[in-house]
């Protein structure tokens, strides 16, 4: 493609380097003026590197950028601004305890000729942006006072008071309930007929179909296509994504329950802060069956997990597992009777990233025979426990055991995890976000392996902020919103439509008003 | 080629050399500017250490309880506490062996265990305390640690002065019963059979009559190899390890973590007591006295740790260059007049550039990575 004056960004031949790693390897993108472009890509593809290249965060090794036809060198994100480009990141950066107008013009402040901001003209500027592309935002609200939905829309309002023509959104649909994606994606529609560029990166295969025309594709690093999206189905950009044929609905059999085997029964628990945060909250589950848990980020699932293995005290209700009653005891406990936990966020909770492969193998079974023997340690034992885990599960490097963990790629972490979880042999496996920042092909093996210990008669309580992994996966979905589940839904009655509106709390869904 | 070398520049002892080096490359700059030859310093400071058996033998006597109370600090460091309390530690360690001291003399098979061990024993406590406050109410153990270490100080002022202690016209206490020193043949050696015979053994005269000598330095060594042991090779050193690099994970994998952190001050306190009570017992003027300010064997435990990252072993060789460093500052101000605080901004050099060593395998891997670019 010529370089031409109707498009907003064309990118040439960019190289980027991390260490010895090539993030990119060359890649090219030509976005139209006016147009949604997205591009799309397997986490750890690239995607976000070559935006944060266009935004000015990081320097590319090799390349061109032209906006609009001509050449630039976009040395930092202020150029960037200059420029007319804007960028929503994934995780906000916002300021907790701002109202939303002083997050919307900070660092841009309009002053007098004393120093003072002048907060009138300031609120003029950004009503007249919010009447013209319909967004319903409170600017008096403190920013940590309003829904994540919401904080995403002030993440634009700030990117378009800067005067930005071209919006690089990454990843907005991560955290966003289904009908907070809708108003999203009616946003961009608006942002479009006025004149805009919009680039949205994304690895979510419904959403392009909706938002944009045009799509291009990253994988590992290298330039793949740039493709009309309306002449693609999902299962051939999944394809053109990963590189090779893949399964995107979860084969399953049907599911054969048996007795009840994990049941929490009004439930009440305040948070660290004194709130109550999961109210008269009652579940239960039965062998051989996956129970999927969606709500929005904040509802009390970190809450729930907590009082679980006992961090938090249960005010009242009871937590039982197999008759037994577990609730404020102790973590040691909780794991002693068969429950085993896959945790949310890896790095923080779910393993020790300075201690070896091996070490981690055995972070619940330390204090067993044969790894204990006598107070000290047995390594030979250890070790043989480790090779058996990484075989089993597949954890590559194959001869990984006395490599740091921190240094195996994400997916093999969690293989790791699960393994170990699952060697457990758990009654109930409570699995959070396990596929959070993995490439397809870990995910499908994730998901297999799931399926695989429910058919063994386990069951498993399956936690997640993917909508679309709760839906495929569960035979059977709670819906917790403020603390309680709000409703339940076989796996054949639910759709997006009507678990995406309890999450989002029930009809309720009048928004702010300025 | 290239890469040998950068294993090697990237090992933890290289990377401390060199910064012991840079500290020693400052230290004489400091000394040129201000008016002082340093290459005369330096063979003054080599000459402190090493001209004579005797003072080789001060050096390893100096080092061991700044030897225990750096394993002190660094077996809270591997559990990530900070145990700035090694200080108060010593101090009560000293207050409690000198008590029990004084006021007990039995046969020394009994009274040696029984002073060390109350000096154990009030360590202990006293780091207890701190890992106490810090699991049941959060309290940051640097908080507690440093009003802790300043009750020791006066708690010792206060004993040294008790009319039933105190020795009139000192600042400080009667010497503890000799039946509960450590000092290598202490009475011997100063007896007309032993004075004729050290007499005509100069060696030995120089390194055990004229110096405390003691068996503590080999006590210390000892107790380094076991925390190592306890650290690496045990079921508990493994809690400690886990809870240090990442208490969350830990505590979800059922590990009590705040047990764990009691645990973890009981020992390190107990080991900073090791310090203060070998101090006394095996000092030839075994008194506890009226502290003006603090004398710093907790603090330079400090010191001894970071220099040793921590790691039991190292807290050895740090500990031994450490005193070997102090000694030679003392004949440096003595020998010359250069001030002796000389020795104090090596030292801080060199615990700066040992932190800011980190930085050499990114230095060395950005090099090795042009060299390798360049023939590609």
């Amino acid at each position: 493609m010529e370089i031409n004056k109707d498009y907003a960004v064309q990118m040439r031949g960019i190289s980027k380097f991390f260490g010895n790693f090539q993030a990119l390897d060359s890649v090219d993108l030509d976005v139209k003026k006016g147009e949604t472009h997205a591009i799309l890509g397997e986490n750890g593809a690239g995607k976000s590197t070559l935006m944060n290249i266009l935004y000015g965060l990081y320097g590319a090794d090799g390349g061109t950028i032209y906006l609009n036809g001509e050449p630039v060198y976009i040395k930092n994100p202020s150029v960037a601004i200059s420029y007319g480009i804007g960028m929503v990141h994934q995780h906000f950066m916002l300021v907790e305890k701002f109202t939303v107008l002083q997050n919307i013009i900070l660092g841009n402040e309009t002053t007098d000729k004393f120093g003072i901001i002048n907060m009138r003209k300031a609120r003029k500027k950004v009503i007249e942006i919010i009447k013209r592309y319909g967004m319903n935002v409170d600017l008096k609200k403190k920013i940590r006072n309003i829904s994540v939905g919401m904080q995403q829309k002030v993440e634009i309002l700030k990117a378009l008071y800067r005067g930005a023509e071209i919006l690089i959104l990454d990843e907005p649909t991560a955290v966003l309930t289904p009908q907070e994606v809708d108003e999203l994606l009616e946003i961009i529609e608006n942002l479009k007929k006025d004149g805009k560029t919009v680039i949205i990166i994304t690895h979510k295969l419904k959403e392009i179909k909706k938002s944009s025309k045009e799509c291009t594709i990253i994988r590992k690093g290298k330039f793949v296509d740039c493709v009309n999206v309306k002449d693609e189905s999902e299962q051939s950009l999944a394809e053109k994504m990963v590189g090779h044929k893949v399964k995107l609905l979860v084969d399953k059999e049907k599911a054969t329950p048996g007795d009840v085997v994990f049941e929490i029964k009004d439930l009440n628990v305040k948070s660290h802060r004194g709130v109550d945060v999961i109210k008269n909250l009652s579940m239960s589950l039965k062998k051989g069956e996956i129970y999927g848990l969606a709500g929005v980020d904040g509802n009390g699932q970190k809450e729930l997990m907590e009082a679980l293995i006992c961090r938090l005290y249960v005010e009242s209700g009871k937590i039982l597992i197999n008759g037994k009653e577990i609730q404020n005891t102790s973590t040691r406990n909780v794991l002693d009777s068969k429950i085993s936990i896959i945790h949310e966020d890896r790095h923080r909770y779910g393993c020790i990233l300075g201690m070896s492969v091996a070490d981690n193998a055995i972070l619940e079974k330390y204090r067993e025979k044969p790894f204990n023997a006598n107070g000290f340690l047995n390594y030979d034992e250890r070790d043989k426990y480790t090779e058996k885990l990484i075989e089993k599960y597949d954890v590559r490097p194959s001869k990984c055991k006395y490599t740091k963990i921190r240094n195996l790629s994400g997916g093999n972490q969690q293989k790791l995890v699960i393994g170990r979880e699952i060697e457990n042999d758990p009654d109930l496996l409570i699995a959070i976000q396990p596929t959070r920042g993995l490439d397809v092909g870990a995910i499908e093996y994730v998901h297999k392996v799931l399926i695989d210990l429910r058919d063994k008669g386990k069951a498993i309580l399956l936690i997640s902020l993917e909508l679309d992994e709760i839906l495929d996966l569960s035979d059977r979905i709670g819906v917790i919103y403020d603390g309680s589940i709000v409703g339940e839904f076989d796996q054949k009655e639910a759709n997006e439509q009507n678990v995406g509106l309890l999450m989002a709390g029930g009809k309720n869904n009048d928004e702010e008003h300025i | 080629m290239t890469r040998s070398i950068s294993r090697i520049l990237k090992s933890y002892f290289m990377r401390t050399f060199i910064a012991v080096l840079l500290g020693f490359v400052v230290a004489s700059a400091i000394l040129f500017i201000t008016g002082y030859n340093p290459s005369q310093c330096m063979a003054v400071m080599f000459n402190a250490v090493f001209s004579r058996p005797k003072f080789i033998v001060n050096v390893i006597l100096k080092s061991t309880p700044i030897i225990l109370t750096g394993l002190s600090v660094a077996f809270a460091f591997k559990m990530g506490l900070f145990n700035i309390g090694a200080e108060g530690q010593f101090i009560v360690s000293t207050i409690a062996s000198a008590i029990v001291g004084l006021v007990f003399n039995f046969h020394p098979i009994i009274q040696v265990p029984l002073v060390i061990m109350s000096g154990v024993f009030a360590g202990a406590i006293f780091g207890g305390i701190i890992g106490f406050l810090k699991s049941k109410f959060g309290i940051h153990e640097v908080i507690t640690s440093i009003m802790l270490n300043w009750i020791a100080l006066y708690l010792c002022n206060y004993i040294s002065n008790l009319a039933c202690f105190h020795k009139p016209e000192s600042d400080g206490t009667y010497p503890i019963n000799e039946s509960g020193l450590t000092l290598f043949m202490y009475k011997w050696k100063f007896s007309e059979e032993g004075r004729s015979f050290l007499k005509n053994n100069p060696v030995l005269n120089d390194i055990i009559l004229k110096t405390d000598f003691n068996f503590n330095f080999i006590l210390a060594v000892i107790i380094a190899i076991v925390v190592w042991v306890v650290i690496y090779k045990t079921r508990k050193g493994y809690e400690f390890r886990a809870c240090g690099l990442n208490p969350d994970a830990a505590q979800n994998a059922g590990i009590d973590v705040n047990k764990n952190i009691i645990y973890t001050m009981l020992i390190s306190g107990a080991l900073s007591g090791l310090a203060g009570a070998l101090a006394l017992t095996g000092s030839s003027n075994p008194v506890i006295h009226v502290l003006p300010v603090f004398e710093n064997y907790g603090f330079n435990g400090l010191s001894v740790a970071l220099i040793a990252g921590s790691s039991p072993i190292g807290c050895i060789f740090a500990g031994i260059m450490f005193s070997a460093l102090i000694y030679a500052g003392q004949s440096l101000q003595f020998k010359l007049g250069a001030p002796s605080e000389i020795v104090n901004i090596m030292i801080g050099t060199i615990v700066f550039f040992v932190a800011l060593s980190v930085i050499i395998p990114v230095i060395v891997d950005k090099i090795v990575e042009k060299e390798e670019r360049k023939s590609a």
